[in-house]
């Protein structure tokens, strides 16, 4: 009997079965592998295209309507693809840093219990998440953003503000030759702040005074800095309404700040949804229990909700920013040179698309697991906090 | 001394209008603020959204477009077909609100309320009745139903289908299969054949406005089912070739924006494939879509296969039954019960994203829109248009997601 149990014949052994199955599916992966190479090679030569990425090399001779960094139509493929990559990162991280403020405001209004509130809030939420971010973004740049009025007319929000077909002027901050010494006194006093708020949280469990008392200190020491420097370390260069055009103050170009507001509206309805998500996860029992310990409301929020609802909240909220960054691509729509826009005129201009193609898709591939890395990073903190 | 404990009557500010108010909008000095705030903001955004929706706004652009941003080019008189697939899913619809009631039912109602309304339009105001006239095209008897006659029919068949399979539960099985009889009947019937004159061929590239959107996003959806369950078997494979794969496939998909995946089946894919072998655009979206799509899917449907308690794939390894059977009879069916609401949630952002064809010239809903606003008569309409459209999007993605929300319920899924 041992035997006949041992003899399992070999093509009904699993580890066998295991191995020639994996052979096989590769196998079948090069063939299929060849075949499209073979198809692209063929197709390639007949179109005349060559592999490789020199081009990154050669003059990219297109204008950039806006770039953080000095490019003009004489420099390389290669500056021209880091410009977009630049504007893609900034429109993502002042994105990020709005549709955060934003969503979580709207989120806790969405359970106040303010009924008036919670529908404004909903109807926000629902109109926003049931309708494309693609016809929002076309919808704010040519419905609004273009038919702003012209320079003469412009919207003007106190002389510091202006909005026209032009885009919109905010004031520019200029660093005096005093602010990396006021930078220096902001350093020491979060140095103080941070630790003081810390150690006043563990040692007294009194939310309100752990929070105050370091803010009151900090704002304190930046604006004692703020006239011990001297010269104020930062002028505000404001925009002057000129004949045809402004000068002075930071242009926003209509295309940026369309993509911006539309990118942060449509993901602050996402993130809120995420918050009210956390916060309800947080059971009933765990705030009556801080209740009847005698807790005030303001030690449950900081004590029992905050912690527990950021664990549920941190993994939802890192896919939302990371859609935000993908979806800042819709950039090509309205015109926004963006890492995609500005690949594709590579690809069209170079007739090179499969590298164009390739480089783009790493590039963003490389965006999206540095924004998990760190998402991650600040999860595990907070994992570890609650246990 | 006793007291008197019969019953009184609550205060009277805790109850009834005066008590809500009181409760939900004015419960301190800071929610009166906010309330009085709010009053403020809703007023002065509702009265100036009325005044321009009823005075200001040109609804021409869209009345005179509207067979544009149904059907898109299709042929004009080949709109019955277009039509038809409308009344197969109008008596569909009605027969699975008769065999399972419930949101089903709330939707076959809203169906033939709307029917009934652009009917009585059509009759009553002669304006419109123009304006429908257009999606009948010229030709043989059938060509020709008016667009009156076609919403008469529609009305009728979702009462009849509602009527005939009423609390017959007999039928689901029926019923489902018909669904999935018509998904390929509608692509026959909107595709034609070479050389026939009755249904001619209409090339995918002529298909567009809502009619496209939908079917981008349902053959995309019915197709990606299948990859993304066979990827998410994959990804918990234990053979590392097959895993890893699998998981690269995934992760990459997921990593990058879709408008680039787009972009790369619009360009790449002629070049990847034999040059006799010719994908019009439309093909190279849904094929993009697709493969979008399956990573997302392959996701889902791994969430369902790790809510299955291991014991059940045990319990069925101790009767005997291998592996492959274990999947496709034990773990698979209950897993993918519990993906149902993911899915339908899927679908709804997939839906949306149809709307990203239109940067590769695709003239889908959004795409007419704008070539409708590129003509001049009807420059800086921007609003109107995009509102409309905006608005179909609304109608159809809330309605999806109330049904998930309901579908979520009814399976318990969410109270595990």
């Amino acid at each position: 009997m041992e035997s006949r149990h041992t003899a399992v014949p070999f093509w009904r052994d699993v580890r066998v079965l295991t191995v020639f199955s994996q052979i096989g599916f590769v196998l079948v992966l090069a063939v299929a592998a060849n075949f499209f190479y073979s198809n692209l090679s063929t197709a390639m030569r007949q179109r005349g295209l060559v592999a490789g990425f020199d081009f990154l090399q050669r003059q990219a001779g297109f204008e950039i309507g806006e770039a953080l960094i000095p490019y003009k139509p004489t420099d390389v493929y290669g500056t021209a693809f880091i410009v977009g990559l630049l504007n893609t990162l900034s429109v993502s991280v002042l994105g990020i840093f709005f549709a955060t403020i934003l969503g979580v405001l709207t989120g806790v209004a969405r359970l106040s219990t303010n009924w008036l509130i919670n529908r404004i809030a909903a109807a926000y939420i629902e109109i926003i998440r049931n309708t494309p971010l693609l016809v929002q973004l076309v919808f704010i740049y040519f419905g609004v953003f273009v038919k702003f009025p012209p320079v003469r007319e412009s919207i003007n929000l106190g002389d510091t503000f202006f909005a026209n077909q032009r885009g919109v002027f905010v004031p520019k901050p200029m660093p005096a030759h005093t602010f990396p010494a006021w930078v220096l006194f902001i350093g020491i006093a979060l140095v103080i702040a941070l630790p003081l708020g810390r150690a006043l949280l563990i040692r007294t469990r009194r939310v309100g005074l752990a929070w105050s008392a370091p803010i009151i200190l900090f704002v304190a020491i930046t604006v004692f800095a703020w006239f011990f420097v001297g010269t104020p370390p930062i002028t505000f260069d404001l925009p002057v309404p000129g004949r045809f055009n402004f000068s002075g103050g930071l242009a926003l170009s209509p295309e940026f700040s369309a993509l911006l507001t539309g990118l942060v509206i449509y993901t602050a309805a996402f993130i809120a949804e995420v918050v009210r998500g956390g916060i309800q996860a947080v059971r009933k029992g765990q705030v009556e229990a801080a209740r009847a310990l005698g807790l005030g409301e303001l030690q449950i929020l900081q004590l029992v909700i905050f912690p527990q609802a950021m664990r549920v909240i941190i993994p939802p909220l890192t896919s939302q920013y990371l859609n935000l960054a993908k979806n800042s691509s819709l950039a090509i729509a309205i015109g926004y040179p963006d890492l995609f826009n500005v690949g594709a005129t590579i690809a069209n201009q170079t007739g090179q698309p499969v590298p164009v193609i390739a480089l783009i898709m790493a590039t963003y591939l490389a965006l999206s697991l540095l924004t998990s890395l760190v998402m991650n990073i600040y999860n595990a903190r907070v994992q570890v906090l609650e246990k | 001394m006793t007291t008197n404990v019969e019953s009184v009557a609550p205060p009277r500010t805790s109850v009834g209008v005066l008590g809500w108010l009181r409760k939900n909008l004015f419960s301190t000095w800071y929610n009166s603020l906010l309330t009085l705030f709010a009053g403020w903001v809703i007023y002065s955004v509702v009265s100036q959204l009325l005044a321009w929706t009823f005075t200001a706004a040109k609804w021409q652009v869209i009345a005179a477009n509207l067979r544009l941003f149904m059907v898109g080019p299709y042929p004009p008189d080949q709109v019955w077909r277009p039509w038809l697939v409308l009344a197969m899913t109008a008596v569909l619809l009605g027969m699975s609100a008769g065999v399972w009631g419930g949101t089903l039912r709330t939707f076959a109602l809203w169906l033939a309320a709307t029917f009934a309304t652009l009917l009585v339009i059509a009759l009553i105001v002669e304006g419109w009745e123009r304006q429908l006239a257009i999606f009948s095209g010229k030709g043989n008897w059938w060509q020709a139903i008016p667009a009156a006659t076609w919403l008469l029919l529609n009305l009728l068949l979702v009462i009849v289908g509602y009527f005939g399979t009423r609390g017959r539960k007999a039928w689901g099985r029926t019923v489902i299969l018909a669904w999935l009889v018509s998904f390929a009947l509608t692509i026959v019937l909107l595709q034609g054949f070479q050389k026939n004159d009755l249904v001619p061929e209409v090339s995918t590239s002529r298909w567009g406005g809502l009619l496209l959107t939908f079917m981008l996003a349902a053959v995309s959806i019915v197709v990606s089912f299948p990859l993304g369950v066979l990827l998410a078997l994959g990804r918990r494979s234990q053979m590392p070739a097959i895993k890893w794969f699998c998981v690269l496939y995934i992760e990459v998909v997921r990593g990058v924006p879709l408008v680039t995946i787009l972009y790369m089946t619009q360009i790449m894919l002629p070049l990847f494939l034999p040059g006799e072998f010719r994908l019009d655009n439309v093909l190279r979206a849904i094929a993009g879509m697709t493969f979008f799509t399956a990573a997302y899917m392959a996701e889902n449907v791994r969430g369902g296969l790790q809510a299955i308690p291991t014991g059940q794939a045990e319990a069925a390894h101790a009767l005997g039954l291998n592996d492959f059977l274990v999947t496709l009879l034990i773990v698979l069916p209950q897993a993918l019960r519990l993906v149902i609401p993911t899915t339908v949630g899927l679908f709804i952002s997939l839906f949306k994203d149809t709307t990203l064809a239109t940067i590769v010239a695709l003239l889908e809903l959004l795409g007419v829109g704008r070539s409708v606003l590129a003509q001049p008569e009807f420059l800086g309409l921007q609003t109107e248009v995009y509102v409309f459209v905006a608005a179909i999007f609304f109608v159809f993605s809330y309605a999806m997601s109330y049904a998930s929300y309901q579908i979520e319920n009814a399976l318990g899924v969410g109270k595990r």
